[in-house]
């Protein structure tokens, strides 16, 4: 027994030992617990604190509402409207098979439409919202709300769209929007800051350039989620600011008969302030309803609309590279007058045809128009005596001269992506671009605008009205609110070196509108209120062969392709001018016949909303 | 538990506080029980939860893709957790009666050795490496204190360092997955990391006084993964913040002394094993447990004893603290 005992108690001191060592470990891994926990909960709360609040709070964005654009006047010409959606969040329907073709009656789905809805609905969370529709009729939305009791989980909800309701008027100008692309997110920063899940943004025309000031900010709603990023409950609502409305310098009024005479013809037709550089009206025909975009357009109408023949996806009035015709002569004679080659009393002796450097070049009129003055020859448009001229003067102090108007060079700078620069040829140009030496025939077409020489409408209508303000560079613009900011310096410089020689050129232009004789002077008018002084042009589309030349076809013998286009520039009214514009109808055969008729109704309602557009203008204008 | 259903009695925290009462009662009942009585039946409990085991792994139910539990109709029974005390009064039985130079023979070890690697195989093949490290933990404890020599142990630790890139490799890849886990668990936030990620703002947004009762937002919004069992004491810590984890610390503390203490003044050399060694065993599931939600110990199945939602858990420990009452109650008892 005292052997038993004696080991008993080695054995508690063995054990005793233990405990005591045990006991200090124990009280170290306490201690290593206690300081963890310090350093998790109070040194680092911070930290985690805000990774729990990022865990659990989750931001929802809205869509902006989209700036509006409004004409001088302050007509709504892209305005936003409420559309009727239908939208369904699955999770919340009973039965959603029962509701979805219920829904599908209603609103008179097809199989196409329907099966893209379930496809849809597959796609998203059951939480999420599914939009079935996004925008319905007023009567569709109606008969949803009258059979809601029968609906569960269904919410008719009214939304924000754009909105475009003069339709074709301003579709090259405006552009339309259309639901935003992985393009568009990546290269605007206000579209990446913005973005939600059908945002529509400015696809082209102002809709695209403005886009940073049009496209305002979300509604930014707050909510608490859990870890599947279910909404639990809503903590902060922000709202957002609305785009900023822009007020272009277009007149609707104008702008509306821009388009009407152009219907069913492939033009355009521009209208400046020849003093402020504002655009009264811009018009690309043919042109298409920019609403059909709005919601996705449908596979047919899109066809259609690329398909047509008269192109009316392109502008026209910007893209379009056209040769000048006889509309560059004014460009020509003022040239030649700052140069030098001749005077008003030069005169040349027009056959009809004439023979240079072993070519026969044609003036239009066959039988030629005799000994004409540079009053007459730009009167009757003489071709010969604009070969000449050219031929004296070089393509080179041409080019010059069309140059500082404005012509080869984008009229609105970087405003629009798609403008096209057009062309001013000239030595250089030719030896750089072709790796030719220019040939003197080339200069010799070139002074009647044809040949390599290529403009856009609005680079034509630009340099008629620096005709007509007397010779001073002026800068187009479209947005009242932009030209505040941007005055450039060399504003109302003079592009000539003797205003004389302005006065000659319009004096030119106004015989050939105003007096017998005149290519256009059948589309005059004798009030001097409306008055106006302008060039036709009739611009070759294709080489006219001798066989032809022979036949002398009437424009409606010759094929739709190869008719010439037909061109007007003009400013008004001739005494106390103020507008200037440009028309230009492809293959529209002659420019007298087809174009100069148009212009005369354009400034009988330019003319006569002067008065209202200068009450509007609160001494923005200077008067002259 | 309360936190856990969302303010709201609900299934767990009902049927928590259902077993806590009914477990407690049973623990007064055992401390009733004469030590004497717990001594005898020691050996027998062993091999009823080893035939449990095998049940276990013969006709289990599997659930998670482990198959851990039977059924016994009005409970779903995990034997593996009852192993952790049933080991303790085992081995304590066996050495009770042990002369000390007799403890380290070979036969003694190896003998020893046979009853904790039983039982841990059994549990490992289910899988559940971590309640069979827990079950290895409490044998080795009483076998620390029932005097093996030190250097056995020391051995035994470096034997371990040198062969654990070996083990590592003879880990399931899911296993691999949360030791790598541990040793960078921003390499997949979302994947393998993610609970000790999620746990550890949990923990850390509470800061010093909590997000206060049933404020957890970690857990709420079900951020944190197994709030109910393992991860209780991320949500405790949460709500109740540093000075609430304090004082849970302190109880635990507080408990585990007393069974110390318990031990200390017991007469009984078997019952001065079983307190030492179920205290130092109840330490270590503590220790293991909060260790494992602030991130600096892997991600092991472990559950926070009494905390932790799971019945079989829960009589395990009640079982324990049954036992070291009932030595309590019996301190003057010899056992021959």
């Amino acid at each position: 027994m005292i052997n038993s005992s004696s080991d008993n108690v080695k054995k508690l001191n063995s054990i005793n030992r233990r405990m005591f060592i045990t006991g200090s470990l124990k009280f170290l891994i306490m201690i290593g617990i206690v300081t963890r926990l310090f350093s998790l909960q109070v040194r680092e709360n911070k930290k985690y604190l805000t990774l729990s609040d990022k865990n659990r709070i989750r931001e929802w964005k809205l869509a902006p509402v989209r700036g509006e654009f409004h004409d001088y006047f302050g007509n709504v010409i892209a305005g936003n409207f409420e559309s009727y959606q239908l939208h369904i969040i699955p999770e919340q329907v009973e039965d959603f098979r029962y509701v979805i073709y219920r829904v599908k009656d209603l609103l008179e789905l097809s199989d196409k439409q329907f099966k893209k809805i379930l496809k849809k609905k597959n796609e998203i969370k059951p939480w999420e919202t599914l939009i079935v529709s996004d925008n319905l009729s007023w009567k569709k939305f109606s008969k949803i709300n009258n059979h809601l009791y029968d609906l569960n989980g269904v919410k008719p909800v009214i939304s924000i769209s754009r909105n475009y309701p003069y339709k074709e008027n301003f579709t090259h100008l405006i552009g339309y929007v259309s639901q935003a692309n992985q393009n568009d997110i990546e290269s605007t920063e206000a579209i990446k800051k913005n973005f939600v899940p059908g945002l529509k943004v400015g696809k082209v025309g102002l809709e695209k350039s403005f886009e940073e000031k049009l496209i305002g900010s979300n509604d930014i709603e707050r909510y608490e989620v859990n870890a599947f990023g279910r909404r639990i409950s809503q903590l902060e609502f922000q709202k957002g600011e609305k785009g900023k409305t822009l007020r272009l310098t277009i007149d609707t009024e104008v702008q509306k008969l821009a388009n009407e005479l152009l219907k069913d013809k492939a033009g355009s037709i521009c209208v400046m302030d020849i003093y402020t550089g504002a655009i009264i009206a811009m018009h690309s025909s043919p042109s298409f309803d920019p609403n059909l975009f709005v919601f996705g357009i449908s596979q047919d109408d899109w066809q259609l609309i690329r398909n047509d023949p008269m192109k009316p996806l392109v502008n026209k009035t910007l893209q379009g590279n056209y040769s000048p015709g006889s509309t560059i002569k004014p460009l020509v004679a003022l040239s030649a007058l700052e140069n030098g080659i001749m005077n008003t009393n030069f005169t040349v002796k027009c056959t009809g045809k004439t023979e240079m450097y072993g070519q026969t070049y044609h003036c239009w009129k066959k039988k030629g128009h005799g000994f004409v003055s540079l009053r007459n020859a730009m009167k009757q448009s003489c071709d010969t005596y604009f070969y000449e001229i050219a031929r004296r003067l070089g393509v080179d102090r041409l080019s010059q001269t069309a140059k500082k108007f404005g012509l080869g060079e984008k009229v609105f700078g970087n405003l629009f992506g798609i403008e096209k620069k057009g062309l001013v040829p000239n030595t250089q140009w030719k030896k750089n671009a072709l790796g030719q030496g220019w040939l003197l025939g080339e200069t010799i077409i070139t002074g009647i605008g044809q040949g390599y020489i290529q403009t856009t409408p609005i680079q034509l209508c630009l340099m008629t009205a620096q005709i007509g303000n007397g010779g001073y560079k002026i800068y187009p613009h479209i947005v009242t609110n932009e030209n505040d900011k941007i005055s450039p310096a060399d504003k109302f410089t003079p592009l000539f070196e003797n205003s004389k020689n302005i006065k000659i050129v319009q004096d030119a232009m106004f015989g050939s509108t105003n007096e017998v004789m005149g290519t256009s002077y059948r589309s005059r008018i004798d009030d001097p209120k409306y008055q106006f002084a302008g060039k036709t042009g009739t611009s070759q589309v294709k080489k006219i062969t001798e066989q032809e030349r022979e036949l002398d076809l009437k424009t409606f013998e010759i094929p739709y392709e190869q008719r010439d286009h037909a061109l007007y520039v003009a400013y008004g009214p001739y005494k106390n001018p103020r507008y200037a514009l440009s028309i230009i109808v492809e293959h529209g055969g002659n420019g007298s016949t087809t174009a100069a008729p148009m212009a005369k109704k354009l400034f009988k309602l330019i003319i006569d909303r002067d008065k209202l557009r200068k009450s509007m203008s609160n001494n923005r204008y200077l008067e002259v | 538990m309360y936190s856990t259903d969302g303010g709201k009695i609900l299934f767990h925290t009902k049927s928590h506080f259902t077993k806590l009462a009914v477990f407690t009662i049973m623990m007064l009942i055992f401390s009733f029980i004469n030590i004497k009585y717990w001594f005898s039946i020691g050996y027998l409990g062993y091999v009823i939860v080893v035939g449990l085991l095998i049940w276990t792994y013969l006709f289990g139910i599997t659930s998670s893709g482990s198959q851990r539990w039977i059924n016994l109709y009005f409970i779903n029974l995990q034997p593996s957790e009852l192993m952790k005390i049933f080991i303790i009064i085992c081995l304590a039985k066996y050495f009770h009666r042990m002369k000390l130079e007799n403890v380290n023979s070979i036969y003694t070890i190896l003998t020893s050795l046979i009853i904790i690697l039983l039982p841990m195989g059994l549990v490992i093949v289910q899988p559940d490496l971590g309640t069979s490290l827990l079950i290895a933990i409490s044998g080795i404890a009483v076998l620390w204190f029932a005097g093996i020599n030190y250097k056995y142990f020391i051995y035994t630790m470096l034997g371990f360092v040198i062969s654990l890139p070996f083990v590592i490799a003879f880990l399931k890849p899911y296993q691999k997955l949360r030791v790598l886990t541990f040793l960078n668990p921003d390499k997949d936030p979302l994947g393998a990391g993610y609970q000790i990620i999620q746990s550890k703002i949990a923990v850390g947004s509470g800061g010093i006084f909590g997000k206060g009762f049933l404020k957890g937002t970690q857990s709420y919004l079900e951020f944190l993964p197994e709030k109910h069992t393992d991860f209780i004491f991320t949500l405790f810590s949460e709500e109740f913040g540093f000075v609430g984890s304090l004082i849970l610390l302190i109880i635990y503390s507080i408990i585990i002394f007393r069974i110390v203490a318990i031990g200390a003044s017991s007469r009984s050399y078997f019952a001065k094993i079983f307190c030492y060694s179920f205290g130092a065993a109840i330490f270590v599931f503590i220790t293991i447990n909060m260790s494992m939600v602030l991130g600096l110990l892997p991600i092991v199945g472990s559950p926070l004893p009494i905390m932790s939602y799971g019945g079989s858990s829960m009589l395990a420990t009640m079982t324990g603290f049954g036992i070291v009452m009932s030595a309590k109650v019996h301190s003057q008892q010899l056992i021959a």
